[in-house]
């Protein structure tokens, strides 16, 4: 019995969307195997950006590897920053001061939202619609305006440091926040109406790529990949630390609204929803944060007692785990970076079977990858 | 689940197979396996309907100066607590089964491990190296490993 | 052409003697030499237009920095791509690869011919006018597969051929929507079909509100152009974030050149089309441009037709730097099983009130009425 394919001797093309390629969100080559325009296989093949970070963690104190924690999600630099700091204070027994926590959180959810930012516009633009991702970069450039007064940058901040956060901040941050809030929360409804549910972007989305929830948790997807799939599951929530107890906001979960359950465009919907959500959380951390000091009394090169931390926060792609074993030196025994884009290419090539090569364009997109999170 | 009636619900199951609890200084609680049994111990963890570990949190290789070791994090969504699971290798010609069959998480992991460390995982669906190039000599977390001069001439 | 050789001949008398012709001849090339210069300057100009369009709407200044508001840039784009390296690659098909571009063009530019500019300017006033470009534009479906063929890349395969089938496809709607404006003028010829739209004041003469039916597939037909000019919500072909440019990534400098300038001859025409068959083409409103004196009533109602040809030039960037862009089964599917349904019913809809109102508009029913 012969197939229509082997009936017309078609051949599969192998063509490589390679490590230059203007929608791969980064340096990573896809083998597809084609035949025509279907995706009969399609293989990432990562490593092009590894820079051996895990290694150079063995070889720097706690303290120096903070900066390599900005490039490990350069878009969620605060983030993974905080992510390294609350993984050392769980192993050395350090407890950070409550004004430097509200500031941690103040400045994850910031990122988050920037980073959001990004995943949406980049990911509209990779659709073919690239007006979003300009305005998704002016909201940007407000967030990247705070953090310089914070810090002084506005991509690798290096700012959290192992016992609180660097500095305190500025005069006059909370009220810029504030403002930006207020202007930026009626901007997400203007996404909505301008690029969500327009009837072309739902259909290149709805339906395609669909992850049940039972397949995203054993393939180890996390964040909002994981919770688009119908998963509630929210490490602020579920596993909370820092003072996250204290704030209230929702879990936002996909459902399924046009299409199929946890498929691209619930992942998507799941990351506008928390831009909401973050904006939730900002506007109470900025009411309640105490005065007080913002770094507590660590020395500057100081040796934890020898044992073995897995500490997992909740990062705009997923979930970073740091699993640091200490030695009782001043230099960490492994220090293995758990990064959720990682783990969430898993799924990628079972996925992807079936599709056509405009979808996987959809699908590396709807997964938010950083490809120096995968690399390290 | 208190790590301590755990390791004693697998003790009891696979008597002589989990010979140590690592609990003091560790977050989680580590329970070390032998490297046969853990293929048996995995997927009781994930079938059991009161551990219910379904989740794969992370596997990542270690150098221990005297041996390697392969150390997972499991967590269940459904009960909501987090165990790990140790397990020590020799220097030579380090193996353990793999596990992609009991948490499909476990692929890119397990590859990134043998990439690293030269642990083997014999049964794995796909084992290649993933993050170094597929020509590369060596295990670059190993901590006897002695960084290359060259690269295919390039001096690096 | 003849005729106006024969003017030229009597105005300047001097000319008398040569051959008649080598007058005809110059009068030919006299008047391609304009139209390839209009050509060019509207897809130099267009180029910054659309940079300026794209950059108001996307928040942000557009060129601005060579010239007064950037207006030299296109200058300075085209002066750069004639300066580049001509690259081939290695394996590629010579000869398609180098004749790839000028199919593309001169099945763009070709079309100037029967546009009509204005009350007697237009280069060849064909009788099978509308005909005659709908066979010309597919010359550039043609091109478009050589090029992806002959580039020797993957993904320039793939441009090509999405191309090709959208290209082919589109057709079809186009060629039935601009039907109901030839059935109402009886005519192919597109200087006709504008005629065919005068005498009624102000803008009720036109196609566009003739009937429900034309009204209708005038967005139909300008939908179908859309694809047919390789625009977004229907750019696959050269889909920037997927094919990496699709069928002219290998293109460079000049030739590439050819490809941008074909794409915006063929925006022009698809815009001079609608303007002709529905929007009233040179018919100056409150006017009768043929009956003003011979120099004003030319330059007026090529004043008229350039605004609205370039309004919907306008509105063809405003699109594409709205929507986001078709997967190409859906591309197919919206060809295939909505607009070839839609237009062919919209086209016995025209066909039946024709027969049925002997051939009169909603407009001309109302004026009778007074």
């Amino acid at each position: 019995m012969t197939t229509p394919a082997e009936a017309l001797h078609t051949q599969e093309m192998l063509i490589n969307m390679g490590p230059q390629h203007p929608s791969t969100h980064g340096v990573l080559r896809v083998l597809l195997r084609t035949d025509g325009e279907v995706v009969v296989n399609a293989r990432p093949d990562m490593g092009y950006l590894h820079r051996g970070l895990e290694k150079i963690g063995e070889r720097v104190t706690y303290a120096q590897f903070m900066p390599f924690t900005d490039r490990l999600d350069y878009l969620a630099a605060m983030n993974c920053n905080c992510a390294w700091a609350w993984a050392v204070e769980k192993l050395a027994g350090i407890e950070a001061p409550e004004r430097a926590e509200y500031i941690r959180v103040i400045v994850c959810e910031l990122n988050r939202i920037s980073s959001h930012l990004i995943a949406f516009g980049s990911f509209t633009a990779d659709m073919g619609a690239f007006t979003p991702f300009l305005y998704s970069i002016r909201e940007r450039e407000r967030v990247n305006d705070l953090f310089e007064m914070t810090c002084g940058n506005r991509l690798t901040y290096n700012y959290a440091r192992v016992g609180g956060v660097s500095a305190d901040l500025p005069r006059g941050f909370l009220e810029k926040t504030k403002e930006f809030l207020d202007y930026f929360e009626p901007k997400i409804d203007e996404y909505n109406k301008l690029i969500s549910y327009n009837k072309i972007f739902v259909h290149r989305l709805a339906n395609v790529a669909v992850i049940t929830g039972e397949e995203a948790v054993a393939y180890g997807l996390t964040g909002p990949n994981l919770r688009g799939s119908g998963v509630a599951f929210d490490l602020r929530k579920d596993e909370p630390y820092s003072v996250y107890p204290k704030l209230d906001f929702q879990v936002c979960v996909g459902s399924g609204e046009r299409g199929t359950l946890g498929d691209c465009f619930d992942r998507y919907m799941v990351r506008i929803n928390e831009m909401r959500e973050s904006v939730k959380i900002l506007r109470q951390a900025i009411a309640r944060i105490p005065e007080g000091p913002v770094l507590a009394k660590v020395p500057r090169v100081f040796k934890p007692a020898a044992a073995e931390v897995y500490v997992r926060t909740e990062c705009p792609r997923g979930e970073t785990g740091f699993y640091v074993i200490s030695d009782g030196t001043v230099l960490p025994n492994r220090l293995k970076i758990r990064a959720g884009s990682f783990v969430t290419m898993n799924i990628f090539e079972k996925v992807t079977r079936g599709l056509m090569i405009a979808d996987i364009v959809a699908v590396i997109g709807s997964f938010d990858i950083i490809l120096p999170e995968i690399d390290r | 689940m208190d790590p301590k009636a755990l390791f004693d619900a697998l003790k009891t199951r696979f008597a002589g197979a989990v010979p140590e609890l690592q609990a003091e200084g560790f977050r989680p609680a580590f329970v070390v396996v032998s490297p046969d049994a853990l293929l048996d111990v995995a997927r009781f963890l994930r079938d059991d309907p009161g551990l219910r570990f379904d989740s794969l949190m992370c596997l990542s290789g270690v150098d221990y100066k005297e041996r390697f070791a392969v150390a997972y994090h499991l967590y269940s969504m459904t009960h909501r607590h987090a165990i790990g699971l140790k397990v020590f290798l020799p220097r030579e010609n380090p193996s353990v089964a793999s596990v992609d069959s009991v948490w499909p998480a476990a692929n890119f992991m397990e590859r990134e491990t043998f990439d690293l460390f030269g642990i083997d995982f014999p049964g794995s669906k796909d084992m290649r190296r993933i993050l170094l190039p597929e020509d590369w000599e060596g295990h670059p977390l190993r901590k006897d490993y002695k960084y290359p001069e060259f690269y295919h001439g390039i001096k690096i | 052409m003849e005729a106006l050789a024969r003017s030229l001949v009597q105005a300047v008398p001097a000319i008398a003697g040569v051959p008649f012709w080598t007058v005809t001849l110059l009068v030919m090339v006299v008047t391609a030499a304009v139209l390839l210069v209009f050509a060019l300057t509207f897809g130099g100009v267009g180029s910054y237009v659309l940079r300026k369009v794209a950059g108001d709407i996307q928040v942000r200044i557009g060129p601005n920095r060579v010239g007064p508001y950037g207006i030299l840039q296109f200058l300075a784009d085209g002066v750069k791509l004639i300066l580049k390296e001509d690259i081939i690659p290695a394996k590629a098909d010579r000869f398609l690869f180098v004749l790839a571009p000028y199919l593309v063009f001169i099945g763009s530019f070709a079309a100037f011919v029967v546009v009509p500019f204005g009350v007697g300017l237009i280069a060849a006033d064909l009788n099978i006018g509308v005909y005659y470009v709908m066979a010309i534009t597919s010359l550039v479906v043609v091109g478009i597969l050589m090029a992806g063929w002959a580039s020797n890349n993957k993904w320039a395969l793939l441009g090509g051929m999405r191309a090709a089938a959208q290209i082919v496809s589109y057709e079809i709607p186009v060629g039935m929507a601009i039907l109901p404006a030839v059935l109402i003028a009886g005519s192919l010829s597109l200087q006709d079909i504008v005629r065919s739209q005068g005498g009624l004041l102000g803008v009720f003469g036109w196609n566009l509100f003739h009937n429900p039916f034309t009204f209708f597939s005038f967005f139909l037909y300008f939908t179908a152009a859309q694809a047919e000019t390789n625009q977004t919500p229907f750019d696959l072909p050269e889909a920037e974030s997927e094919l990496v440019s699709g069928y002219n990534v290998e293109y460079s400098g000049i030739r590439y050149a050819f490809f941008f300038l074909a794409e915006f001859g063929d925006m022009f025409i698809v815009a001079a089309l609608a303007t002709a068959c529905f929007l009233g083409g040179w018919h100056v409103p409150f006017f009768r441009a043929d009956a003003l004196p011979a120099l004003w009533g030319n330059l007026l109602s090529l004043g008229v037709f350039l605004v609205k040809a370039f309004g919907l030039v306008l509105v063809m960037m405003w699109v594409r730097w709205t929507l986001p862009r078709l997967r190409v089964d859906q591309l197919m599917r919206m060809a295939w099983k909505y607009l070839v349904p839609l237009t062919f019913a919209n086209l016995l809809g025209v066909s039946l009130w024709l027969l049925v109102f002997k051939g009169k508009g909603i407009p001309q029913m109302i004026a009778s009425i007074f």
